[in-house]
Formats: structure tokens, C-alpha cells, sequence
């Protein structure tokens, strides 16, 4: 009883400088039993046994869902059994700084989805390169711009590759 | 002797001024790939590939080996000079190589990666032309149960021979076959695990999910380390690359024997990274000078750098004649093929001669060609690095979500690539190997339909895949390999008692 009490604690002291190894691993080892679980699920309703003309559709999927699941189940015990040791997955300044890329790359293609891919680029670069670079808005902004039109002119007009204009093309105004 | 003939006329099919050009433009934009942070081989063709669709195939495979070739090379340059392996691969060069350039032995560290490089990927090449017209002539007598049985020993060695912890290699893998699963059943064609949500039709592309983890995981991660380029300025002159060639020579043994390991390892899909670690390991210990290593010896710089380009090029050998490729750069190349119309695997050698032999040829004048450029340009790619990561990092990301994009034209695809980013993020911090994952994701509907053809064979009975003398060995071959490390492990306990 103790011993999971020193447990719990010392996970806890992990958590306040960050997310603990383990809590990952658990995460992870569970973020793999969901997907076990819906290709089992999948397979069992297209059949997964010996059908009049062969496999059904299912058989194949349904032993990959089996290995996914049994494999994860033992890492998932693996990570519940180990000695607590406290290690860390990620300390929470770095995560901060992970999370400073991922949240607005993020946004970013949430940006692509409304005014397209080159608007949204521009605004990105210019964004991170203020925000997290410290450069002053006149340089950010020219390199930003530079580099989109760099890619307008490389996909649209030398290799006739559109690019995603968004839901509401912005572009629309220059005849693309 | 028929090879030889072949290759030459390989010689004139890539010989055009057209190709030429295009070699030196792949090598450039690969050797930035490798230097650069977050693009690397694999997703750095991934991204490149659409733009090759109007190309004729043998053009766009040309370029798009010669982007491979670059980026084996550039990884060497960040090694050295910054301490920062640009790709996996290079880690083992930065024991000796970054310890040199400390000493302002930059230069020769240098030139002894790239030349050792050449020398790797140069025995390789040769290797392929010789074997890989041998190994597709007898897989033409391969039937579904034997490519089964390919596909089969493919995946087990990346179990038995993997670093990872062996449930989590599994998990990685299968979840790139249920990912190769998804849309529609090419047999029965009935829709497979999209549970309503017809835009998963399609599938999952492996080029989405190679551009989300490679990339914006790679990304992610350099987050972490928080990169603050801090290099050696590095110049080569001729004087400094002859010098070195002539002390080259002495280590012809280190290099022989790395070819080896190089090439062994590409073949099997260990893959370029593991056998850097272990031609430099077996360096260390048959060196005289082993004790040594770790303080700027150009052993330890050969040995890496040769076995990783062996093993780069040779992983294209099994691409090229079965159609499985060794390397999930050479995944995507296969890829490429595919888009194409071209069908890697025996029949190509014998339908698509010009083109085989013109990749193959290739392969030579690329390597030189790659070689020269690495030799000239080191300063400028050098330069490239002392751009500060907050222009560097916002930029890969757009040029991923443009690459994302253009695969189907798909806005959905950059959501998944985002999505694949923080999965191969997670991943590589809780050692789950993404390699596995992507071949799996590519080979998945082959090596189904290998599978079923087989059990219609056998009707439902697994014996099919033992019923003859080559089968059976290859399944062996496979279930020795998956078991690996309990046989060495047991092998090792018998000797001790012995």
C-alpha cells in the first residue's frame, strides 16, 4: 500500500515538471488498443472467417487488429508494472516550446482551409518569425512574401500545379 | 556479360544534356535536404515527386535518385561541422568527424566523409548491376506464397534485427498495415474501416503519413533540443582533398569491410542507420588505433559513412528486382514508379529495360555527380545552416503542407500530415520505430493479396507457405530472423557451457 502511495507521489512530482515517461506510454499503449478496437470491430462486420470463395474481407485486417491489440496490451503492462523512475517524457519549458510550433501550425492549416495556401503561408512565416524569431515586422514581413510568391510562381505558372486557393479564394481578384 | 552490355546502353539512355542537368539539380536540392532540419531523404522526395509527374519516368527517376544521393551526402556535413546529424544515419559520423573539424581538421573530415561515401555507394552500384538482374531472374519463378514469404522475412527482420523494444516495433508495423487497410478492398471491393466517412475512400497515403512523421515530427523535435547552430567554417581546397586521398589507401581494409556491412544491411531492410553503427563499432574494435576512436580518427569517420551509403544504395537492389523496397526512402521511390505505370519487380527487367538500366546507370554519374557538387559547395551549404531556425522552421512547414496538398489534391491530406507530425513526435520519443510503419503502409495491400492468393491455393491452409523446397527456406529464413536475438542469446549460453 505504501509502496503505491510513494508511487503516486512520485509520478506526481514528475507531472509538476512535466508529463512522466509513463503517463506517455500509457497514453500511447491506450491510443493503440482504440485502433486495435476498430479494426477488430471493422472486420468482425465484414467477416473475417473463410467465406464460399475465399478470405472475406475482413480475415486479413482482423489478425493485424489482434497483433495491435495484444502488442500494446503488453506494452501497456510493461509501462503499468515498471518501477516508478520519474523520468521524464517531455520537461514543461520544452513543451511549451513544442506546443509553440505545433499550435500555430495548427491554425496555420486551419488558415490554408479558409483563404488557401499562399495567404495563409504568408501570414504563418511572418507570424512565427515575429512571434517566437523576435524580428522586426518590416523584415518578417518582406521574407514572408518573398517566399510566397516564390511558390506562386514556381507551382502555378512554371509547373502548372494549382495550389489549395481556400473556401474563400482571395486570389479570386488576380484572375486565379 | 549481358551486364555489361545493358549498362552501356544504360550509359546512352542517361547520358541526355536533359538528364545531365537534371542530375546536378537532384543532388543540389538533396544535399539541401540532408543539411536542412526536418526534410530528409524519405520526405524530401515525398514532397518533391509531384513536380516530376510531367517528366518522362526515366528523367523523373533519375532526378529524383540523384535527390537520395544528396541528401546521404549532406548529412555528413552537419555531422561534422555542427555536431548535428542531419539525418539518422550520420549520428556515428559525428564521434570522429565533429572532433576533427575541433582540431580545424574540418577539410580533411570532410573530404574523407564524402570520398568514403562515393567509395560505399560506388561498391553498392556495382553489386546492383551485377545481382539485381540475377535476383529478378529468379524471382520470376516466384508464386503468391513466395512473395508471401519475401514480405514475410522483410517484416521479421525488422522485429529480430530491431533496437526497439519488440512490442512496440509490432504495434508501429501493424498499424501501418491497418492504415494500408483502409478504403476500398481490392478483392471484394467492399469498403474497409472508414467508418462512414467517405472521403477515407481513398486511403491513407503513405507519402501523407512519410511527410507528416519525418517532417513536422522531425520538427518537433528540434523544438526540444532548441538548435542553436554553432559550426566550424570549413573550407576545401584541392590541396586539402588530394592530401586526403592520399592517405585514404591505408584504409582500405575499414573500407572493404564496410561495403560489406553496408551493403548486407541495405539488402535486408536493417537500413543505412544501423549499419553505420555497426561498421563503426567493428571498426573500433579491429583498429589498432580502437582506443583511439571518439578523438578525430578518420577511421571513425570512414567506417560510418561507407556502410550507410552502401546500405543507402543497396536498399534500392530488393526495390528494383522484387518490387520490396529495403528503405522507406526507397518506399517512396517505389512510389514514383507506381505513379508511373512502372511495376517494380522481376517483370520490369525484362519489359522496362531502357529504364532500369538507365536508373542503374545513373546510379553511377550521380554518385560522381554528387561527389563533385559536395566537394565545391561545401561553404555555401554551410551557409545555409547559419540561417536561424525561426525562418528555417515556419518554412519546412509550409513547403510539407504544399507537399501534403499536392499528393491528391487532397485539403484533407494536410490535417492528416498534421496529425502523422504529433504521432511521429510521440513515437520517436517512446522508441516505436516509424520505418516499419511506412513500409508496412506501402507493402500493406500487396502483401494482403500475396497472402490470399496463396490461401485460394491452399484453400484456407497455412502449410501452402512450406510446400516447397524455396518457400519453406524463405520462411526459415524469416521465422530465424524474427526469433533473432533468443537464438544468438541461446547460441552464446551454449558456447559459454561449451
Amino acid at each position: 500500500m505504501n509502496e503505491t502511495v510513494a508511487e503516486t507521489n512520485k509520478d506526481a512530482a514528475a507531472s509538476s515538471g512535466g508529463i512522466s515517461l509513463r503517463r506517455a506510454e500509457v497514453v500511447v499503449a491506450l491510443f493503440f488498443l482504440a485502433i486495435a478496437g476498430m479494426v477488430l470491430w471493422d472486420s468482425v462486420r465484414l467477416g473475417f472467417r473463410w467465406g464460399e470463395d475465399g478470405p472475406e474481407a475482413g480475415y486479413f485486417p482482423f489478425y493485424i487488429g489482434l497483433f495491435i491489440g495484444l502488442s500494446s496490451l503488453y506494452t501497456l503492462y510493461q509501462a503499468l508494472t515498471a518501477a516508478a523512475t520519474g523520468a521524464l517524457f517531455v520537461e514543461r519549458h520544452l513543451l511549451k516550446q513544442v506546443l509553440a510550433v505545433l499550435l500555430p501550425a495548427a491554425v496555420y492549416v486551419l488558415g490554408i482551409q479558409f483563404v488557401g495556401i499562399y495567404l495563409a503561408s504568408a501570414i504563418y512565416i511572418a507570424g512565427f518569425m515575429m512571434w517566437l524569431g523576435h524580428y522586426p515586422a518590416i523584415k518578417s514581413v518582406i521574407i514572408s512574401v518573398v517566399v510566397s510568391a516564390a511558390m506562386f510562381m514556381m507551382f502555378e505558372i512554371w509547373f502548372q500545379v494549382p495550389l489549395f486557393k481556400g473556401e474563400f479564394n482571395p486570389l479570386s481578384v488576380i484572375g486565379y | 556479360m549481358d551486364e555489361i552490355t545493358a549498362l552501356f546502353h544504360g550509359f546512352t539512355v542517361a547520358l541526355t544534356p536533359f538528364n545531365v542537368l537534371l542530375m546536378f539539380i537532384g543532388v543540389v536540392l538533396g544535399v539541401l535536404i540532408g543539411v536542412l532540419p526536418g526534410l530528409g531523404g524519405a520526405n524530401g522526395i515525398a514532397i518533391l515527386l509531384p513536380l516530376t509527374f510531367t517528366m518522362p519516368p526515366t528523367s523523373a527517376v533519375i532526378m529524383l535518385s540523384c535527390i537520395y544521393w544528396g541528401a546521404l551526402f549532406g548529412g555528413a556535413i552537419t555531422s561534422i561541422l555542427f555536431n548535428i546529424p542531419g539525418e539518422p544515419w550520420s549520428v556515428a559520423t559525428t564521434f570522429d568527424g565533429y572532433p576533427m573539424a575541433q582540431q580545424g581538421r574540418a577539410g580533411e573530415a570532410l573530404a574523407t566523409a564524402f570520398t568514403s561515401s562515393f567509395v560505399g555507394a560506388f561498391f553498392a552500384v556495382v553489386m546492383i548491376t551485377f545481382l539485381a538482374p540475377l535476383v529478378a531472374r529468379f524471382a520470376l519463378k516466384f508464386g503468391p506464397p513466395e512473395f508471401f514469404a519475401v514480405f514475410f522475412l522483410t517484416f521479421c527482420s525488422f522485429i529480430g534485427m530491431g533496437k526497439e523494444p519488440p512490442a512496440k516495433i509490432v504495434a508501429a508495423m501493424m498499424l501501418g498495415f491497418a492504415l494500408a487497410a483502409v478504403g476500398i478492398d481490392t478483392v471484394t471491393g467492399q469498403l474497409r474501416l472508414i467508418f462512414g466517412w467517405h472521403e477515407l475512400m481513398r486511403g491513407f497515403d503513405f507519402l501523407i503519413a512519410v511527410i507528416g512523421l519525418f517532417g513536422i515530427g522531425e520538427i518537433l523535435l528540434s523544438m526540444e533540443e532548441g538548435l542553436s547552430f554553432s559550426g566550424k567554417a570549413a573550407r576545401i581546397d584541392t590541396r586539402v582533398v588530394i592530401d586526403t586521398w592520399k592517405k585514404l589507401p591505408r584504409y582500405w581494409m575499414t573500407s572493404l569491410r564496410s561495403c560489406v556491412i553496408g551493403c548486407w544491411m541495405g539488402i535486408t531492410p536493417g537500413g543505412a542507420t544501423p549499419a553505420s553503427f555497426m561498421s563503426y563499432g567493428i571498426a573500433k574494435r579491429m583498429s589498432p588505433d580502437g582506443a583511439r576512436f571518439g578523438t578525430g580518427m578518420p577511421e571513425g569517420v570512414i567506417a560510418p559513412e561507407t556502410a550507410a551509403h552502401a546500405a543507402g544504395t543497396a536498399a534500392l537492389l530488393p526495390m528494383l528486382a522484387l518490387g520490396i523496397p529495403g528503405s522507406p526512402t526507397a518506399a517512396v521511390l517505389l512510389g514514383g514508379l507506381l505513379i508511373w505505370g512502372l511495376q517494380p519487380g522481376p517483370l520490369l527487367f525484362v519489359e522496362q529495360k531502357d529504364f532500369v538500366w538507365g536508373l542503374i546507370a545513373s546510379m553511377y554519374l550521380g554518385n560522381i555527380a554528387g561527389l563533385i557538387i559536395v566537394l565545391t559547395c561545401v561553404p555555401l551549404f554551410a551557409a545555409i545552416l547559419r540561417i536561424p531556425f525561426s525562418i528555417i522552421a515556419p518554412v519546412i512547414i509550409v513547403i510539407c503542407a504544399v507537399g501534403a496538398y499536392t499528393v491528391h489534391n487532397a485539403m484533407l491530406d494536410i490535417w492528416f500530415m498534421l496529425l502523422f507530425g504529433v504521432l511521429g513526435y510521440a513515437f520517436k520519443k517512446l522508441s516505436y520505430p516509424l520505418a516499419p510503419l511506412v513500409l508496412a503502409l506501402v507493402l500493406g495491400d500487396q502483401a494482403e493479396s500475396a497472402f490470399r492468393q496463396a490461401m485460394l491455393i491452399s484453400q484456407g491452409s497455412i502449410t501452402v507457405f512450406f510446400s516447397n523446397t524455396l518457400v519453406s527456406s524463405i520462411m526459415g529464413l524469416a521465422l530465424l530472423s524474427l526469433f533473432w536475438p533468443l537464438v544468438s542469446r541461446q547460441w552464446a549460453m551454449w558456447r559459454g557451457h561449451a
